[in-house]
């Protein structure tokens, strides 16, 4: 059995490699979020630096996949869970969210800056954006304007599946707010444009930056990433005359935070500008409230929708499984 | 005479085995009195089960005449092919299918070239896009465990075919068919396995909610709709599935008895003519098939690899720690239970080490996650809980590589082993070790890449600092880094093939030694 013991000591070995300083008597802040918002490349490090030069504490980011894997996270911790704060729930999920009973109400009164009227008890909004459908301006000079005229073209899509993404699920309620009980039809005229339906953002992103899609659904702030970080101006987000449907982010405390006061902190250091300002170029969305500076150059070429569509949180819960069900009936002959 | 110790001990690491992977299900909830699925899950299920038996079959029958003209033929590069057949299997998904997108995707190099010679375009979407990704992903493995049992057949008994006056028709009647018979169940029941907690690529590539398979179903569960007892009912289902083609496979598993030979070098006949050509085709299509998505994701990943950010290296740093620990785990499981299987010659050592196989890594990671929260904070135990569940995950491949030569050597060896009163450590160093050093080589080289490779629990358990190379790679996507994320995924694939090519080269050398 030496195998095993020397199993046992690389296993030692490699928690220890994991294992985080505890040696500052700060207190520490533990915020639930999202993979892509504590990675390296996304808003965790500023914020976290912002936020710990104002608040004596130790800031510290814990990822947890998805959006979705949020929710899935703080409802098997139940009470138990070390964090305070949860960050990245969207309004297709605070719902849901609120009737575990597991957040508690937050205190901040700064008026935010989202296009349509956000007023939660509970939920903070830290950034949104709208949905759009992305395409390349060299392939396609003129892009379709409306679903209709996309399931009428030839053009090849590629969504994501709303029973594992939230964009996905963003989509469904996008064509729910625009077609109501219409959307069934939508669905089985959109059929044929669908190239495919990935499981989550990034294998749609990637399918479609490969060539296999004209277009593939993202947000109308995605071709700012590639104009800003990569000088590439050659993509663009097609305005729809439905108007587009909305994904607003947001964060709560929780009811069992073991900092309740700094968590109080930091959610009304999201209204600040130190956080706001970090938002377009790292989560490439809009701040959800005003910031001193206008927006990073290259965001006033995006697309600005006349009309944003966002179902309440309540609409959005009880609407979903019929929606699903007309999608999957849509999509599956 | 009394039971063996070895016996002793696989028969407590299998209830370990199994208490590991029935304890997720039952902190999940599993109750029995709602066990009605849905008309989702049933389509859900018939397509999983299709899309699986279909994979499997056709992954196994192209992988026979493969592994048949590798076992015949000598040519330069034959060791490297060899050994390139698996990298197709150590993968992370999201690579693989932009790789055979490359090739076979609506804009891919085989549409370019049908349209160049003005021929109609091929879609891969659909029900054979996934059968098409599967047999990428397996066929080269099957291939590999074929070609094993080829190698286990001693040469004594060809050059006796030959003497007799065997032709081709009667050396494959009365070699290569019984050796079929005791390889080929086990290949296509680990492949039916993969295929059957398939996710990501069958969704990706049927191209629809049509391609539905039960482990979206759990994902859905588990991630939308926080219904912890349909994902256990579900992750049940799964298991039951594979148990009973488990059953199926034993069935038709038809042990070989060639006995022992003196190794002597020299493998099955060489006969010229078509066969030879036919030989060559056959060599070539799969090598192409297999080569060409690599050369995709290579030349993908090749510009940015020397300019990859510092956190990628110490990522890389953790895989392979990751990859070495689970590698030492999965091996010492495999072989105590591959042993304890050809000594008393019962069914729950394969039963135990082939279970895993359906086990949706989700599910386990979920019911590991819930029995951790009360001792610890679950941050603290990514890394180990990552080499439990990545030993857990390959131990049916490298068991499936184990069984059938641990079952010969104990056929051929173990009474004369008993006679000499060769036991416990001497029989494992002077018998064991040096007989099957080539699959212990190969499936040592498996779980290594496998390892390195895997997604399965760390997403649920990471923390800010903790994060593998295969998260890094996904966090870059998710941040529209493509490129970066390419060349960290062409980084990933080859230090996994490096591993897998180190243990088995390393096999192999002293096998022949």
């Amino acid at each position: 059995m030496k195998s095993l013991t020397t199993a046992l000591g690389l296993v030692c070995l490699a928690s220890m490699a994991t294992a985080e300083s505890h040696a500052t008597d700060k207190p520490v802040l533990s915020v639930l979020t999202y993979d892509s918002f504590t990675s390296e490349w996304g808003p965790g490090p500023a914020v976290e630096a912002a936020f710990e030069a104002t608040c004596g504490c130790d800031l510290q980011f814990v990822g947890a996949g998805d959006g979705a894997a949020l929710l899935a996270r703080v409802q098997l911790e139940g009470g138990q869970s070390d964090a305070s704060v949860v960050l990245g729930l969207d309004t297709n999920l605070t719902a849901q969210a609120a009737a575990t009973g597991l957040f508690a109400s937050h205190g901040v009164t700064a008026p935010n800056a989202l296009p349509v009227a956000f007023d939660d008890p509970l939920f903070v909004p830290f950034d949104w954006g709208w949905f759009a459908f992305v395409y390349e301006t060299a392939k396609l000079p003129t892009p379709p304007r409306s679903f209709p005229e996309l399931a009428a073209s030839d053009l090849k899509i590629v969504i994501q599946d709303p029973r594992s993404s939230t964009p996905g699920l963003g989509l469904l309620m996008w064509v729910k707010a625009a077609y109501g009980d219409k959307a069934p039809e939508l669905w089985a005229d959109l059929a044929d444009n669908i190239v495919t339906v990935t499981p989550g953002w990034s294998e749609a992103y990637g399918l479609f930056l490969e060539g296999e899609a004209d277009m593939v659904l993202s947000y109308t702030t995605s071709p700012a990433y590639h104009l800003i970080a990569e000088e590439d101006a050659g993509k663009a987000a097609a305005a729809f005359d439905e108007g587009h449907y909305m994904q607003v982010e947001v964060a709560a405390k929780l009811a069992s935070a073991p900092q309740p006061e700094l968590a109080d902190q930091f959610l009304a250091f999201i209204a600040t500008d130190a956080f706001q300002s970090v938002i377009p170029t790292t989560n490439w969305m809009y701040p959800a409230y005003p910031t001193a500076e206008t927006l990073p150059e290259g965001f006033e070429q995006m697309i600005a929708p006349q009309t944003s569509l966002l179902l309440s949180a309540e609409e959005a819960f009880a609407l979903r499984t019929q929606a699903l069900d007309e999608w999957r009936a849509a999509l599956s002959r | 005479m009394a039971r063996r110790p070895v016996t002793l001990i696989a028969g407590g690491l299998a209830a370990v085995l199994l208490a590991l992977l029935l304890a997720p299900l039952a902190v999940l909830g599993l109750r029995a009195d709602s066990v009605a699925l849905s008309g989702a899950d049933l389509a859900a299920l018939r397509f999983t089960l299709l899309q699986a038996a279909v994979s499997a079959l056709l992954s196994v029958l192209l992988a026979v005449p493969v592994a048949k003209a590798l076992a015949r033929r000598r040519f330069v590069g034959r060791g490297a092919l060899i050994s390139l057949l698996g990298a197709p299997f150590l993968l992370p998904t999201i690579v693989a299918v932009l790789g055979l997108l490359t090739v076979f995707g609506r804009s891919g190099w085989v549409n370019d070239l049908l349209g160049a010679l003005g021929l109609p375009q091929v879609s891969i979407y659909g029900f054979h896009g996934v059968v098409l990704a599967h047999v990428f992903f397996n066929m080269p493995l099957a291939v590999r465990m074929i070609l094993q049992g080829w190698q286990a057949i001693p040469a004594e008994r060809f050059r006796l075919a030959a003497s007799l006056g065997f032709g081709p028709a009667e050396t494959a009647r009365h070699l290569e068919y019984p050796m079929l018979r005791a390889v080929l169940p086990g290949a296509a029941l680990v492949i039916f396995g993969i295929c059957l907690t398939s996710f990501a690529v069958a969704l990706t590539l049927g191209g629809g909610p049509r391609a539905t398979t039960v482990e979206l179903a759990i994902y859905q569960a588990l991630r939308f709709e926080f219904d912890l007892g349909a994902a256990a009912r579900l992750a049940l289902l799964q298991l039951a599935i594979c148990a009973l083609a488990f059953a199926l496979a034993t069935r038709f598993t038809v042990p070989s008895a060639f006995g022992a030979g003196k190794d002597a070098a020299g493998g099955p006949p060489a006969p010229a003519g078509w066969r030879r050509g036919a030989d060559g085709v056959c060599l070539l299509l799969a090598g192409l098939f297999v080569m060409l998505p690599l050369l995709a994701i290579a030349l993908r990943g090749l510009p940015g690899i020397m300019t990859l950010p510092p956190q990628v290296w110490a990522a890389t740093l953790r895989s392979v720690v990751v990859a070495l620990a689970s590698t030492v785990l999965a091996m010492g499981l495999a072989v105590t239970l591959a042993l304890a299987a050809a000594r008393t010659r019962r069914v729950w050592p394969g039963l135990v080490a082939t279970l895993p196989l359906a086990a949706s890594s989700l599910v386990l990671g979920t019911g590991l996650f819930l029995i951790a929260l009360p001792l610890t904070r679950p941050a603290d135990l990514a890394l180990p809980v990552t080499v439990l569940v990545n030993a857990m995950l390959a131990l049916p491949f490298v068991y499936r590589v184990l069984a059938p030569e641990a079952r010969s050597l104990e056929a051929d060896y173990g009474r004369l082993a008993d006679a000499l009163g060769m036991i416990g450590f001497a029989r494992l160093r002077w018998l064991i070790l040096p007989r099957l050093a080539r699959p212990l080589g190969f499936g040592a080289g498996l779980v290594a890449a496998l390892s390195m490779g895997d997604l399965g629990v760390i997403a649920l358990f990471a923390s800010e600092q903790g994060a593998t190379l295969p998260l890094l790679v996904q966090r870059l996507i998710g941040a529209y880094r493509m490129d970066t994320a390419a060349s960290a995924a062409l980084l990933l694939v080859s230090l996994s093939f490096a591993l897998f090519w180190a243990f088995d080269a390393g096999g192999r050398r002293y096998a022949a030694s």
